[in-house]
């Protein structure tokens, strides 16, 4: 029994909460689903079925042709020519077949089909067929034509991901997605975390102001910053004879865009540490530096890893700061503008957008489950704090 | 390919260091420019004393110097930018603030974010807190918010492209792949170009943001509702509330300060959210929004800095409310410590 759940005990209705849960389980897994299975399909099979059938196999239409009449053999007073229409194909089974391209599955696995001048045809679902006439197979005669409705199995396949690994730029646009996330993780929370303790433990002038413009810079929207700063970009790239789209550039500009969120976080955390550490330490000679690294850092580290999971998250998955600084050719794209370009130029080619979707969130994934604990916390601390 | 991870890794190392390197040596230095060992007591205490009014500014610089290039002066810049021509050279007053006010697109974006700030905010509060108050009740709870809450860890490209998989349209007689319209096929309907219906397609766009942001929604308001008293509940049990009158007389009420919260951050989210639009649509079919015919305008037709600029301030002028009422917060909170 939860907490405060007391008026929650009676069958029907922690049934029904069971029941509505499962259904929003099911609505916001379905989508993710889809990409994940897609992936994996065939390219053929991506567009004639949809992703939810991949399980239960598909069924296409293949055309084959019955043996020679030299195979015929005398029962009784029938010619037979036996054989299987599938003796090629391990695997898979009839469903139907027929004689006319019209109608490939005019009759249904197991059933005897007349097909006139006192022939007839049968096909089992595992592709064994008795191919009947009442007089002998002329030898002349060429081999019957027909059509089979065969089920395959649920095939998957990695070939999309070596696809767009390879061929479609996604494995270079994820080595540059990493170069432009870990410096740009990494560099903030260490800016961020030296401020933070200034801001709780030093006396200065000023204090309370930094405080409140860092809490009302949090708010401002980040394309009020993309025209000033490219043109500054322009003018120093000029100055200093550089392109002005460069790694070290976009590194700046993820601290900077992350900074005011990271102090405000770090600074909560940090000003909350007891303060009687922090004093005896000054007390026996300590120095802010020493202080700082070898006691605010490693207690703050909860606080460190929240933000830095938020921080590589919110890189990871940015666009607009990586299309505007970084540029979109070859040796910058990241992989959220390489999915993006994708969507534009591949538009309908699914098994593409789909194995890429799952390239780029890949990741992200697996740091967020593996340290989804110390993201909550990091959430909490900011948010319900005095809310 | 090894070659480029090598030299990737190289400069994230040099990046680093040189950022760990500027702390240590400007700390370093400041302690050896005002030596506080040796000499006369009286020196001794004033570099001391000279040293507490320094330090706190070599802890600060580096923060305070990308906070200012990055987010203080653009603001400025952008605020004067809005008055001059499509290159910046040139002053032309309100000209630009004129055009957008007459403009056919512009207006369709203000109409738009409103609409997206009506609906996607209040929407992910109330299937968060419903969430919420449901997985807070069954043992396989956590496994459930889990699931709720990963998408934010999906792009908004990700996460576009896995709701256009969704929405996909076959024409003729072809197979529908995309799961509405096979699911709207199976209960008889016409499948649709969903993406591409005026108006409602703008819905289209917001369930995504919603799939991504209610799991926030639900993580932080299920801690908040953790932390009501159980007595209240217990004594309206007592009492005889039912279900529904426990949640929205007492549980509601008591968290309405988190609520404020969530609402607000997920508000400014709307405000900024770019690159749904930009990967769904790029703004056609009626479904532009301010932060992409910002954009836009940055780039169309070798770009124009005025009318960017002029809806840069405009989406500036949105959030301010919303900046007062943070700083007022946090200056309450840091009050009453």
């Amino acid at each position: 029994m939860t907490r405060a759940a007391s008026y929650f005990k009676i069958g029907p209705a922690r049934l029904f909460v069971h029941f509505c849960v499962l259904v929003i389980v099911i609505i916001w897994l379905v989508p993710t689903l889809g990409i994940f299975v897609s992936a994996l399909r065939d390219r053929d099979q991506i567009t004639v079925s949809g992703w939810w059938t991949a399980f239960a196999g598909s069924t296409q239409t293949v055309a084959a042709r019955l043996g020679t009449p030299d195979q015929q053999k005398q029962e009784g007073d029938i010619f037979v020519i036996t054989g299987n229409v599938l003796a090629d194909q391990p695997g898979r089974s009839v469903k139907a077949f027929g004689v006319r391209v019209q109608q490939p599955s005019a009759f249904e696995a197991g059933q005897t089909a007349d097909l006139g001048d006192g022939a007839s045809l049968l096909i089992n679902s595992d592709g064994s067929y008795r191919y009947m006439k009442n007089v002998a197979f002329a030898p002349d005669e060429r081999p019957r034509r027909i059509y089979v409705a065969a089920s395959a199995p649920p095939e998957f396949t990695l070939a999309n991901y070596k696809t767009v690994l390879t061929s479609e730029g996604i494995g270079q646009s994820f080595i540059n997605s990493l170069t432009v996330t870990i410096p740009a993780t990494i560099i903030p929370i260490l800016i961020a975390a030296f401020a933070a303790y200034a801001l709780s433990w030093m006396e200065f002038p000023g204090r309370a102001l930094l405080i409140a413009l860092v809490v009302g810079l949090i708010v401002v929207p980040l394309q009020m910053s993309l025209i000033p700063l490219l043109r500054l970009y322009n003018e120093i790239g000029t100055a200093i004879g550089q392109p002005s789209k460069t790694y070290p550039g976009i590194w700046l500009a993820h601290t900077a865009f992350g900074m005011p969120l990271a102090i405000y976080l770090l600074r909560a955390y940090i000003a909350g540490l007891p303060k009687e550490i922090i004093e005896s330490a000054r007390v026996d000679g300590a120095s802010d530096f020493e202080i700082f690294t070898r006691i605010v850092l490693p207690l703050s580290f909860p606080a460190l890893a929240s933000f830095a999971i938020f921080q590589f998250l919110w890189v990871w998955n940015d666009l607009l700061v990586a299309m505007v600084f970084l540029g979109t050719d070859k040796d910058h794209l990241v992989l959220t503008g390489a999915l993006n370009a994708l969507l534009g130029s591949r538009g309908g080619n699914w098994e593409i957008l789909t194995a890429s979707a799952f390239v780029t969130i890949i990741i992200p994934l697996l740091v967020f489950f593996s340290l989804q604990r110390y993201l909550v916390r990091g959430l909490l601390a900011g948010s319900v704090k005095g809310g | 390919m090894l070659s480029q991870i090598v030299s990737a890794l190289g400069v994230v190392v040099v990046a680093v260091f040189a950022c760990s390197a500027y702390f240590f040596f400007s700390n370093k230095i400041l302690d050896l420019a005002l030596p506080v060992k040796d000499g006369d007591i009286r020196q001794a205490s004033r570099n001391l004393n000279r040293r507490a009014m320094i330090r706190p500014w070599l802890f600060l610089f580096p923060a305070l110097f990308l906070l200012i290039v990055y987010l203080v002066y653009p603001v400025v810049a952008t605020f004067i930018l809005s008055f001059y021509d499509r290159s910046g050279n040139e002053f032309v007053g309100a000209t630009n603030y004129l055009w957008a006010l007459n403009d056919r697109e512009f207006r369709q974006s203000i109409f738009n974010n409103i609409l997206w700030l009506a609906v996607v905010p209040a929407a992910c509060t109330f299937f968060g807190l419903v969430i919420a108050v449901m997985t807070d009740r069954i043992w396989w709870g956590n496994i459930a918010k889990s699931i709720v809450f990963m998408p934010m860890a999906i792009s908004f490209v990700g996460a576009s492209v896995i709701w256009k998989f969704i929405y996909e349209y076959r024409g003729g007689n072809d197979v529908q792949i995309g799961l509405l319209n096979a699911i709207v096929q199976t209960f008889g309907g016409t499948p649709e170009v969903w993406i591409s219906v005026p108006f409602w397609n703008n819905f289209f766009l917001m369930v995504i943001l919603v799939w991504i942001q209610t799991g926030f929604a639900m993580v932080i308001l299920s801690a908040a509702l953790r932390g009501i008293p159980e007595e209240t509940i217990e004594a309206a049990v007592i009492d005889g509330a039912n279900g529904w009158q426990i949640f929205w007389r007492i549980m509601v009420p008591q968290i309405w300060g988190t609520i404020a919260v969530v609402w607000t951050t997920i508000t400014i989210l709307v405000l900024k959210v770019f690159d749904i639009v930009l990967t769904m649509t790029n703004g056609q079919w009626q479904t532009m929004v301010l932060a992409n015919l910002m954009f836009n305008w940055l780039f169309r037709g070798g770009g124009d800095s005025g009318r960017s600029a002029v809806i840069a301030i405009i989406i500036m002028l949105a959030v301010t409310p919303i900046m007062v009422w943070n700083v007022r917060r946090a200056n309450a909170e840091l009050k009453g410590r």
